[in-house]
């Protein structure tokens, strides 16, 4: 009973953070209206702006602390580009690091209270997966015409089994994008989400007695589930940005 | 304890209003707000706008200006390690022309201390050869000396012997000439 | 009425099952994490090439997990 009582009292509302509404107000969601995404979008543009663009003007041979790390970010990003998908993948860093940028700064500005994450939706992660998966299966079949269907076609492996195996790498192959998607967009919105559900316990002191112990833990969790989070944004951002490139080189060199 | 329950009751009659208000606005945006799908658009519209912008932003100003700052910073190492490469092989070089030098000296030194050598030698021969031409001269003369003395010795010896040999014979009484004493002195001392 | 509540009940204890997933995604990161560990340890110098790898497939073995939580949180929210 008591219990009943108390999870009636708190509110419960881990969703309710993504939740796009139009920003000046009004019901109806238009394509255009502008919304806290946009919002939150825009903040991120502002970032990679200050951080690429303002963090970089001195050109400096010896790099100032900001420009060292927007250096960083770039070695980051092209090394592991070459790296994984070899050098000619390496046109496509633009695309790569636009990616990767766009994430990651979604991802550490969803962190901030009261912010909207992007990336925590799925329409948005889907866009950009699906975004990666039409890159490289049209630069698959642009490059290597229909030699790249060989990518399905596991040579090595027994004739026998190669048509049960191919159709498993074709089915592994669309369910690329949606992976990719969900990944993202589910790690993002379960640990905003886990924060939210120990936020809600936070104010039990206020309704019950149970509340001075459960107060302090749930302050204790919401901070170790933020400092998880902080890494939890940076290792996604990374791992959509390798797979990208793992896929790209896919697409570049199906042969092995 | 009644007092609690009862502020708690109260708690939970104006949180549950609270909650069918959440519910209300929970069921308008239809449970999970990621499948709401009348946001999609909205999002997606917004999603390409930045992308887009990031995309221009980066591909056309920061990223070819950080790879520019990368490749610069890489000349100016590779070059700063061309000329610290030159200076070293500069520095190899007047090592080498340093140690020359010594060398040089070296040598020239010892010759330097050959021909000291060889003129002390040559002066000290000089005045040995002199030393010696004197000590021969004075050693002949000393024996030239002596020679005197000793033919002058002898012939002293000689006329004492006939003095003494012609008052002997006087003395006997008899009368000697001087030819045969002198002969006989002669023969005496040969003998 | 009798329908509706066993429903209610149902999405929960669904959800609830659903979280079991997490456990076994839970083995597989640490699968992953530990093996690279060990391999690490028996040649270091090796290592810091193959931290890519480890990260793919701790991305792998955790999707998993999170397509257990999406199914938990489709039930609780979306069912």
């Amino acid at each position: 009973m008591a219990t009943a009582e108390h999870s009636d009292g708190l509110a419960f509302h881990p969703m309710d953070q993504f939740i796009v509404k139009p920003l000046f107000g009004g019901e109806t969601l238009n394509w255009y209206t502008p919304s806290n995404a946009t919002l939150w979008m825009a903040v991120v543009i502002l970032a990679v702006i200050a951080l690429f663009v303002l963090g970089t003007r001195g050109r400096a041979i010896v790099p100032s602390r900001i420009q060292s790390v927007a250096e960083l970010a770039y070695g980051f990003v092209h090394k592991m580009v070459e790296d994984v998908a070899g050098k000619d993948a390496l046109k496509f860093f633009p695309y790569i690091f636009t990616l990767f940028c766009f994430i990651v700064f979604s991802n550490f500005v969803g962190l901030l209270p009261k912010a909207f994450t992007t990336t925590s939706h799925i329409a948005v992660t889907a866009l950009m997966a699906v975004a990666v998966f039409l890159t490289v299966t049209i630069v698959g079949f642009v490059k290597n015409g229909a030699g790249f269907l060989s990518l399905f076609w596991v040579s090595s492996a027994p004739l026998a089994l190669r048509p049960i195996l191919a159709l498993i790498e074709i089915i592994s192959y669309f369910v690329r994008p949606v992976s990719h998607s969900i990944r993202l967009a589910g790690n993002m919105m379960a640990g905003h989400a886990v924060i939210k559900v120990f936020a809600a316990f936070a104010p039990l002191i206020l309704i019950s007695g149970i509340g001075v112990a459960v107060t302090p833990l749930s302050i204790l969790a919401i901070v170790a589930m933020y400092a998880l989070e902080i890494l939890v944004a940076f290792i996604q951002a990374y791992v959509f940005t390798i797979l990208t490139c793992v896929y790209l080189k896919d697409a570049l060199h199906p042969h092995h | 304890m009644s007092n609690t329950t009862q502020t708690a009751a109260e708690t939970v009659t104006e949180t549950a209003g609270h909650a069918a208000e959440a519910a209300g606005h929970a069921a308008q945006s239809a449970g999970m707000p990621q499948l709401d799908f009348s946001t999609f658009p909205n999002q997606i519209f917004w999603l390409v706008v930045a992308l887009v912008v990031i995309y221009l932003v980066l591909s056309r100003i920061a990223l070819p200006r950080i790879g520019g700052i990368i490749a610069d910073r890489q000349s100016t190492i590779t070059n700063d390690l061309a000329a610290a490469e030159e200076l070293k092989a500069k520095a190899v070089e007047a090592e080498k022309a340093y140690d020359q030098a010594l060398v040089d000296a070296r040598v020239e030194a010892n010759k330097i201390i050959a021909e000291a050598r060889a003129d002390i030698q040559k002066d000290l021969d000089k005045a040995t050869a002199k030393a010696d031409a004197e000590i021969a001269a004075k050693a002949a003369e000393s024996a030239g000396r002596i020679d005197e003395i000793r033919a002058g010795a002898a012939k002293s010896v000689a006329e004492v012997a006939k003095d003494a040999a012609e008052a002997i014979v006087a003395a006997m009484g008899a009368k000697a000439d001087a030819k045969s004493i002198s002969a006989a002195v002669a023969a005496r001392l040969k003998g | 009425m009798e329908l509706a509540a066993a429903a209610a009940l149902g999405k929960f204890i669904g959800a609830g099952l659903a979280c079991i997933g997490m456990g076994g995604s839970a083995m597989g990161v640490g699968n992953v994490a530990g093996n690279f560990l060990a391999g690490a340890l028996r040649n270091p110098s090796a290592a810091a090439g193959q931290t890519a790898t480890l990260f793919i497939g701790i991305a792998f073995a955790e999707a998993l997990g999170i397509f257990s939580f999406l199914v938990a949180l489709l039930l609780m929210f979306a069912v």
